[in-house]
């Protein structure tokens, strides 16, 4: 079975044509890299596949269940979680609450309008586990807003790893960092379990090119090149694409 | 953690020995009205503060409870039964408003808030035959809950205490509530909340019927008070007024709009007396606290007194808020 199949699936914005009929298969436990230039529809493709937009036509498929006429939160319960490129967080919580929000977001907990959150000490352990996943633990208290921009893309990364997702989309998770957080983000994504399936969307080839198992290129909404790392650096399409020749 | 619960004891005893130390009937049924719109003020506030939603529109549903009783108790319904038709209605109305207001947020939002609103007082003026238009609904007799008159001001000013005191325990289990915390999510990122698993627009639904509920039950204790409601109850002017004394008072926390609604209430009853024109007055002060104190009072006044200027004097309306007598 694949984790995520999608085929055909097309979005247009009035009379622009963001994402033309794309098909993609990604294996169980696959690190799969979508790459390509600027305005290529890298975002506006995860966006269809966790739900934020509604694709026009096709399919998207999460291990065999169809997903593409489901509301993002259904997506969420069925497995999919996603980072968003420009980072959309809790600005006013500590760190803390921002994990246990988005564990909550999954447990029947979320409805109850008489407990105390701050007594569900089951739900806050498990968010502070994931906030020490990404090495955080020590600053879990603090308030969002006073922590650097690296920090908040690991809070990021631990909210979606909280939810155990079956499969992660991370849309440019290496944006912005700096060379050390780089490479603290990356060594965090090399050890996620392969029982989650990541796709990442990377602008920039070289940084993430090691983790993928597979890379796709993207190019005017439609996947132009799909195979195996040495493959799609070797063909003359990719080089084309990024330095149009 | 105790200075809190000392603090908080200390407004339960004085709250409840209102009518021991205000003097005069008229000044403890004004303590009442303090009480009745600090509800209001919060249920209102329940949408501003939580889920980042401003209604212009409550007062519809506030005189949809209030006419509700007044025509229930006419119609010859026992007490019980009017209050509970009150409640059902107003329930029922609310669904109604949320389901259409909550197509949209923000500026969208406040208008068609408004439009139901005025839709509510338009029936309140002109459907004669039910309201009695401009001439209102007299309501011949407040409840006696276990033989207790509640014809007594400082009788209903303890009934209206405590069903006061209710609503704010209730409100703050709300809020620190797993739901509560889904509630700030969605005013703060809802498409992050809809990615994380959550129904954004079921949590401000249920949100905006825990708020109607708020504004219905300060719609019914408001009839009882006056004993006449009448269209301007349903007026603009009257849904913006619990706006105003929620952001005065400090939106987004229990204290703030009960103290926004004692500083309005006050200019309006008390200073009135001794100022015509009061509304200026309140002008004024809301332009003040909007200079100083953007966040409202309370948040600003804790903001000052925790950057280390000490203990220092209340600001004065708060202060004005807990004296509650005319200087």
């Amino acid at each position: 079975m694949t984790a995520l199949a999608i085929r055909g699936l097309r979005k247009s914005f009035g009379g622009l044509r963001v994402t033309q009929g794309v098909d993609l298969a990604v294996a169980p436990g696959e690190r799969r890299l979508i790459i390509g230039p600027n305005g290529a529809g890298k975002t506006t493709l995860f966006n269809l596949i966790a739900g934020d937009l509604k694709a026009d036509s096709g399919a998207i498929a999460l291990f065999g269940t169809d997903i593409a006429r489901l509301p993002a939160r259904r997506r969420a319960h069925l497995g999919l979680a996603r980072t968003y490129q420009i980072i959309t967080l809790f600005p006013k919580d500590t760190l803390l609450r921002n994990v246990t929000l988005s564990l909550l977001g999954l447990s029947p907990l979320r409805w109850n309008p008489f407990a105390r959150l701050d007594r569900q000490h089951e739900l806050i352990a498990q968010a502070g586990r994931a906030l020490a996943r990404v090495g955080l633990a020590d600053m879990a208290d603090r308030p969002l807003a006073e922590t650097s921009y690296g920090e908040r893309r690991r809070v990021e990364i631990a909210m979606a790893l909280a939810q155990s997702p079956r499969v992660l989309l991370l849309d440019e998770p290496f944006a912005g960092l700096s060379v050390d957080e780089r490479r603290d983000v990356k060594a965090l994504l090399a050890a996620v379990p392969r029982e989650i399936t990541i796709v990442m969307i990377e602008h920039d080839m070289d940084v993430a090119l090691d983790f993928a198992d597979r890379i796709s290129v993207l190019h005017f909404g439609a996947v132009v090149v799909d195979g195996s790392r040495a493959e799609v650096v070797a063909d003359p399409r990719t080089r084309e694409i990024y330095l149009g020749e | 953690m105790i200075a809190r619960r000392a603090l908080i004891g200390l407004a339960a005893v004085l709250l409840a020995a209102v009518p021991l130390w205000v003097p005069g009937n008229y000044d403890i049924s004004v303590c009442s009205e303090i009480l009745i719109y600090a509800i209001f003020a919060l249920s209102v506030d329940l949408l501003i503060g939580f889920a980042g939603l401003v209604s212009l529109g409550h007062a519809g549903l506030f005189s949809l409870a209030g006419y509700t009783l007044a025509v229930c108790l006419g119609a010859g319904f026992g007490q019980p039964a009017a209050i509970a038709l009150a409640l059902a209605v107003t329930l029922a109305g609310t669904a109604v408003f949320a389901a259409l207001s909550l197509r949209t947020t923000g500026v969208g939002f406040i208008m068609i808030t408004l439009a139901l609103g005025q839709i509510m007082w338009g029936l309140a003026y002109r459907w004669v035959g039910l309201t009695g238009g401009d001439n209102g609904i007299s309501v011949a007799s407040r409840p006696a809950p276990f033989g207790i008159s509640l014809a007594v001001p400082s009788h209903f000013y303890e009934a209206t205490l405590i069903v006061f005191a209710f609503a704010v325990f209730a409100y703050r289990v709300f809020i620190d509530s797993p739901f509560g915390a889904s509630l700030r999510g969605t005013r703060d990122q809802p498409r992050r909340m809809s990615a994380l698993g959550y129904n954004v627009w079921m949590i401000r639904f249920s949100a905006f019927m825990v708020s109607g509920l708020l504004a219905a039950i300060a719609g019914i204790l408001f009839v009882f008070r006056a004993e006449f409601i009448s269209p301007p109850t349903a007026a603009l002017t009257a849904s913006a007024e619990p706006v105003l004394m929620a952001i005065s008072g400090g939106s987004g926390t229990i204290l703030g709009p009960i103290v926004g609604a004692a500083l309005v209430e006050i200019v309006k009853n008390i200073a009135s007396a001794y100022i015509t024109r009061w509304n200026m007055l309140l002008g004024a002060t809301f332009v003040v606290i909007v200079m100083f104190m953007p966040e409202g009072l309370v948040p600003g006044t804790m903001r000052l007194m925790r950057r280390g200027f000490g203990p220092r004097p209340p600001a004065p309306a708060a202060a004005a808020a807990e004296r509650k007598t005319p200087p």
